[in-house]
């Protein structure tokens, strides 16, 4: 894969729910970006439907869910489950927000590829999400 | 004495940056030639124009600051719980969290609603939670603060329905309710209608609480959020202040008297970690609003004149790494605002970046304010740092910068108008961005998170909402719709919509909804029928 040609790396950044809390997503949106990323954020309130949609129709290569309700354990494997119903299997999925440590190990098992909590630093997140959408891509070609 | 602002000090530094978190430098040393002259006119005393030193002459030596602990969870049962707790342990006034769903004006049993319900606060949808929530506590005898913003009519009509019922007339009732819907916009985004409708709802609330509810607070008009959402202190101050000269305009438009509804406005702030910076900002807006509400808006009684607030420790300053030391954070954001003169204080638990507190973390965040309250000294004098020239400049300083923003927002033609053209909402994501980079780059350290920090910490207990609460909440929904008067209810939404479409007063009937147990997602659904709904243009 050359770098001349390579796509830039599609993000979808996403508030699922109700939460209203966006500090954190708008700082990740902005940072992938700047990290030469297409970031689509989705803005609040979305669905799990809504969600999977832009993220199929955006060609994502990964999507955040920013979710600091206390709802992320209804909400998160709503939108995994939509993704694979759609045969979406490719698609790095992360999580960020106040997700308590007990609720980790389940959230990977349904295949979420890591959790970022409070005092995560920015440049970890960019990175493993770079790492993640181009290991897929090349694992695509 | 005191070198040249910006010059070089004659003796070495530390590598650090020597910034308020907001970013404004910080000399060395502050001494008298450093503060503009004229400095007891624009200080004067507690009690008088321009309240700088505070509202009130004694001030704590009259009566201290109203422990009023944030607090709600699950069902109406578990508040009322946890408001009892609260209050067994000394707290001195109550405040209400609901949750997402009530918060966004949706049933619990909406689809929107589901996984949500009773997660950030207590899910209330009719009259008959209400009263639950209050069981054994008698209106009479307590003031109560609720956060609630785009549905607040609604949960205002519950509670003087409440009051009612325990033959306590709304004239008695006092209390808050946040309605601060342009902070809401600008950074909570908790909406049900677009903004000129939501402004009328707030304005009908202003109106109807002046004749009906005198000794209640119908809006808490908000840099807390403001704050929390990224925003730099002098931005917190600046966007809060012209929010509330916002709804000034709007209930003069209306008709009203300045000194009729400005002494029942109030406001609530943040208290972040950066202590001085905080106790100059609380000051400032003392000043900034009496000037504006004697000069500009003509107010001539000095009860519209003088700025009353609330504070909460700052969410965002806590940590989850290490979060004993939260309890630290959250004493000097508590000392920064009992200096700066607040007249309520919520203080933070230690495990709140984790969870919403259990009963032995808000236990330590209530015992807080009662050391500072007791042991500490600091209540024995009005304004104690008042006359130092560092938190005089800063408080000059403070002043100017929001009159800056004030000019911007003019330019704009004015904050509804700024909020629409996202400009707000821009200046705290820029500020929030920024924040995070000087973290990052480890300019900035944050103990236990980029510096002093545990590679093996044992995890702490947190709170954890029961899932078969959501089941409880929407049983106890199904009964309530089975048991009212359907009919009445029809109709009462019917009336609700018609004059939601004329320029009526519509706490009347909201009230009248409520009281036949429509329920809070009915009522805003009648009117967003008629209004609308709101979705953002988000920045980045």
């Amino acid at each position: 894969m050359t770098t001349a040609t390579a796509r830039k790396i599609r993000v979808v950044v996403a508030k699922p729910g109700l939460d209203g809390h966006d500090r954190g997503a708008k700082i990740i949106a902005r940072a992938l970006r700047d990290a030469g990323m297409e970031v689509i954020y989705t803005g609040l309130h979305q669905t799990p439907e809504q969600i999977a949609e832009t993220v199929i129709q955006e060609d994502a290569d990964a999507v955040g869910l920013s979710i600091l309700s206390g709802a992320h354990m209804t909400l998160v494997p709503k939108v995994v489950a939509l993704l694979e119903e759609q045969g979406v299997d490719d698609v790095l999925v992360t999580v960020g927000g106040t997700i308590p440590a007990d609720d980790i190990p389940e959230l990977k098992k349904l295949g979420v590829a890591a959790v970022f909590t409070p005092g995560a630093g920015t440049e970890e997140i960019v990175d493993f999400i770079r790492a993640g959408a181009t290991e897929r891509h090349e694992r695509g070609e | 004495m005191a070198a040249e602002p910006g010059s070089k000090p004659e003796f070495k530094q530390r590598d650090a940056e020597f910034t308020t978190i907001s970013g404004q430098e910080i000399e060395p040393l502050y001494g008298p030639e450093d503060v503009d002259p004229d400095l007891d006119e624009r200080v004067g005393e507690p009690g008088e124009y321009p309240f700088t030193r505070g509202p009130y002459p004694s001030m704590y030596r009259g009566r201290l600051w109203t422990m009023r602990q944030f607090a709600g969870f699950g069902t109406v049962e578990e508040t009322n719980e946890r408001f009892h707790y609260l209050l067994d342990h000394g707290q001195t006034g109550l405040s209400t969290a609901f949750d997402m769903p009530t918060l966004m004006g949706y049933d619990s049993d909406h689809e929107r609603s589901l996984g949500e319900v009773g997660r950030e606060g207590v899910a209330v949808d009719t009259l008959d939670d209400m009263e639950q929530l209050f069981a054994g506590i008698p209106l009479g005898g307590v003031t109560t603060s609720m956060t609630i913003n785009a549905p607040a009519a609604i949960l205002l009509a519950y509670y003087v329905l409440v009051g009612e019922s325990q033959g306590v007339p709304p004239e008695k009732l006092g209390g808050t309710i946040q309605t601060d819907i342009l902070k809401e916009y600008i950074a909570q985004k908790e909406w049900c209608f677009p903004i000129e409708p939501a402004m009328r709802l707030v304005t009908d609330m202003i109106e109807w609480c002046t004749e009906t509810m005198p000794r209640w607070h119908p809006v808490s008009i908000s840099g807390y959020h403001i704050r929390e959402a990224g925003s730099t202190a002098q931005q917190e101050l600046a966007f809060t202040l012209k929010d509330g000269f916002t709804y000034v305009e709007a209930a003069l438009e209306r008709g009203l008297d300045v000194d009729d509804f400005a002494p029942r406005l109030s406001f609530f702030f943040n208290a972040h970690v950066d202590f001085f910076e905080e106790i100059a900002k609380y000051r400032a807006a003392r000043r900034i609003w009496a000037r504006e509400m004697r000069d500009t808006y003509g107010a001539k009684r000095e009860e519209s004149m003088r700025l009353r607030f609330h504070t909460q420790t700052a969410g965002v300053s806590l940590t989850a790494q290490q979060p004993l030391n939260n309890i630290v954070r959250t004493s000097l954001e508590a000392m920064a605002a009992v200096l700066g003169g607040t007249q309520s204080l919520h203080t933070n638990s230690y495990d709140e970046a984790l969870a919403l507190p259990t009963e032995e973390a808000v236990r330590v965040a209530l015992r807080t304010q009662q050391i500072i309250a007791s042991e500490s000294g600091v209540t024995n004098t009005a304004d104690p740092l008042g006359g130092s020239w560092f938190v005089e400049k800063l408080t000059d300083e403070m002043e100017a910068a929001a009159y800056g923003y004030f000019a911007r927002i003019d330019e704009l033609g004015g904050m509804v108008e700024a909020i629409r053209r996202n400009y707000p909402q821009r200046e705290i994501a820029d500020a929030s961005f920024t924040y995070q980079q000087e973290v990052d780059e480890r300019k900035r350290i944050v103990v236990g998170v980029n510096d002093f920090v545990q590679e093996d910490e044992e995890p702490t207990p947190i709170l954890k909402i029961d899932p078969g609460l959501e089941r409880k909440q929407t049983d106890r929904l199904a009964a309530t719709r089975a048991r009212r008067d359907g009919a009445a209810v029809e109709s009462a939404l019917a009336e609700l919509k018609r004059v939601a479409a004329t320029d009526g007063n519509l706490m009347e009937p909201i009230i009248a909804a409520a009281r036949v147990r429509a329920t809070e997602g009915e009522m805003i659904a009648a009117m967003q029928e008629v209004f609308g709904t709101y979705t953002e243009s988000p920045v980045f």
